[in-house]
């Protein structure tokens, strides 16, 4: 039996492929807008994965140190180490920054690494595709590769140069943003650290101060000063656990002694998926499922355009004794051919585009699996006017007068 | 009569009381295997309805009609599935070809009775014989759209008796042709009743071709009644 949709598709091919092509590129955004969620849930993923570490301490009822600021004092490491279980705690700082190389200027997360070793001590990228892993105190910088800063380069911060000795791939904050690892200490006084004109500012303060400058006692005025502009703060004390620990107990013991805050990694991926990208999350549901109605309405508004342009030759189909179920499957399987045609160019301008985005864009087999199947479910949905009118098509219609 | 097509008392009115109109008020007519009857009127005579009674696409009000010796209608559709009854049973020829612009000359033809469940390779043998016949062999591959108006209505005429059905209705087949043109449709239309024995009624107002005709219905005011045609050479 001949496939009517089959050559109707044929016979207007040009029309067909180009309607085709224009869903292809809207189905496309919608792809890469799904592509961009799973990012930043890949980026959430990887970021805990490339830290080492099986524990974050943090602040006291937070929830940093990603989705909220948290501030310890620089020595909590030390403490937290001596917790049953524990086989590595060194502290680190989060923060994103704008570094400046030259005349450009680049939006990164400048985390600082304590002194250690990768692989031992957690925080430290695990591995380089280029140069070294940072081996002195100060002015060191390894770049992901997305920062666009190459080895030897020299990067300005809080008016420090750094030199980039190492390049890493895919270590990325959970907002996408490149990292740029440095000492500690440096990343510690690029956060936390006062300027000359606020330490000035703040000693004047305290002198002027008699609760802190009182006559005959300077050690007064000194513990003062001292404790202003200190700067050994950290965001956050990652934890490696020894081989065969359990994460929950450990992270018990350290809340219960230490009066902090503890996540596992299935908690800290909780924070990342549930709570710092629920809202872009939700923003790109509601994109999605706007796309989705736009698509649905494009296809529903070409078909029946199409089964209208036709319905004179459907009235005669049905004369002629056409059943009504052929004269449906013609419509559907026309729907369902512009839809695989937007499907199959959607996919390829998906695939094509995604590499040009700014951040992260994973677009999974089983989401394109789930786009196929949506795009023909809306397809179906899309017929159902077309149907309805041609199956409404009184035959007599055929006939004149 | 065993073939062909006999009605007796067919009426057809529409709405209902003050406001009903009675198109058909009793239509007598009857056309044998092999006849190529005429069916004339003005407008709003009740030709469209009575042929559209006929092609069992509305259902008369009274009445009986047979097809081929059966009782196809009697105070009621005596058929269950009236789309079978379209597709095998009667032939379709229009004022303008209707041919599906996306198939070519062939599957046009083939497609009644592929519709029918006939095998596609005995369809098509069966189209292009028929188009053979009717002089459009040699444009069998062609799409409808690179037709001559004649040719087109000759495809169309191969369409109406590709199922070799004991009816054709012809809708003004020769309306949009030119003299010479309608003279060979009307003298295929009755070579074709002629050989496969098909009873033809062919609506139309067409003055050039009523000569043609060896009887005439005429029907004014839903009534018909047959006169005898000049029956004058069609070529």
């Amino acid at each position: 039996m001949i496939s009517l949709a089959g050559r109707d598709i044929l016979h207007g091919w040009g029309k067909f492929v180009f309607t085709g092509m224009g869903l292809g590129l809207l189905f496309g955004v919608t792809l890469v807008m799904a592509g961009v969620y799973r990012g930043m849930v890949a980026d959430g993923e990887a970021l805990l994965a490339n830290t080492g570490a099986d524990l974050w301490v943090v602040q006291r009822d937070t929830l940093g140190p990603y989705a909220e600021p948290s501030s310890l004092p620089g020595d909590t490491w030390r403490s937290v180490r001596l917790v049953p279980g524990v086989a590595e705690a060194a502290g680190a700082t989060y923060s994103t920054m704008q570094l400046r190389q030259g005349r450009r200027e680049v939006r990164a997360m400048l985390v600082g690494l304590a002194p250690g070793e990768p692989g031992r001590t957690p925080g430290w990228p695990p591995q380089l595709v280029a140069g070294r892993q940072l081996t002195r105190g100060h002015y060191e910088a390894v770049a992901d590769l997305a920062t666009g800063f190459r080895l030897g380069e020299a990067i300005t911060l809080r008016g420090e140069r750094y030199t980039v000795v190492g390049l890493t791939r895919r270590m990325v904050s959970a907002s996408g943003d490149p990292m740029v690892f440095v000492p500690l200490k440096d990343a510690q006084a690029a956060q936390f650290r006062a300027d000359g004109d606020a330490i000035r500012r703040g000693r004047r303060a305290a002198e002027a101060d008699p609760a802190q400058n009182r006559p005959g006692n300077p050690a007064a005025l000194q513990a003062a000063l001292a404790a202003q502009g200190d700067g050994d703060t950290v965001n956050a004390v990652l934890v490696r656990l020894a081989p065969g620990a359990d994460p929950d107990a450990a992270a018990e013991s350290i809340r219960r002694w230490q009066r902090l805050t503890v996540y596992t990694r299935e908690q800290m991926q909780d924070i990342l998926v549930g709570k710092l990208i629920a809202t872009s999350a939700r923003q790109i549901g509601l994109f999605l499922v706007f796309l989705a109605a736009v698509c649905a309405a494009i296809v529903a508004f070409i078909i029946y355009t199409l089964t209208m342009d036709k319905i004179r030759e459907i009235a005669v189909l049905k004369l002629l004794g056409t059943k009504n179920r052929s004269i449906a499957g013609m419509i559907l399987q026309q729907a369902l051919a512009l839809g695989s045609i937007g499907f199959v160019v959607g996919t390829i301008s998906a695939s094509f585009s995604a590499p040009i985005f700014p951040k992260y864009v994973l677009v999974l087999p089983t989401d394109i699996a789930t786009g196929l199947a949506a795009v023909l479910g809306l397809c179906t949905l899309a017929s159902v006017a077309a149907i309805r009118a041609a199956l409404a098509v009184d035959p007599a219609e055929a006939i004149g007068g | 009569m065993g073939r062909g097509i006999v009605i007796e008392g067919l009426r057809k009115r529409y709405g209902k009381g003050d406001t009903a109109v009675d198109a058909l008020r009793g239509v007598d007519m009857e056309v044998g295997p092999g006849e190529v009857v005429g069916l004339v009127g003005p407008s709003g005579s009740g030709k469209s309805t009575l042929l559209k009674c006929l092609g069992a696409v509305i259902e008369p009000s009274a009445g009986r009609m047979r097809l081929g010796g059966r009782v196809i209608y009697e105070d009621g559709w005596r058929v269950k599935d009236l789309r079978a009854l379209r597709r095998d049973q009667l032939g379709f020829v229009f004022q303008a070809p209707y041919l599906l612009p996306f198939l070519d000359v062939t599957d046009n033809v083939a497609l009644l009775p592929m519709l029918a469940g006939v095998p596609d390779a005995e369809a098509r043998i069966r189209a292009r014989e028929l188009l053979e016949a009717l002089d459009v062999g040699h444009r069998a591959a062609a799409m409808p759209a690179r037709l001559s108006g004649g040719e087109q209505q000759r495809v169309a005429i191969a369409r109406g008796l590709v199922n070799r059905p004991p009816v054709i209705l012809a809708d003004e087949p020769t309306a949009p042709l030119d003299s010479q043109r309608a003279m060979a449709v009307v003298r295929i239309l009755n070579e074709m009743a002629a050989r496969y024995e098909t009873a033809i009624i062919v609506v139309t107002h067409d003055e050039k071709i009523l000569p043609t005709f060896k009887r005439i219905y005429r029907i004014r005011d839903g009534v018909t009644h047959e006169e005898a045609g000049e029956g004058r050479p069609y070529a």
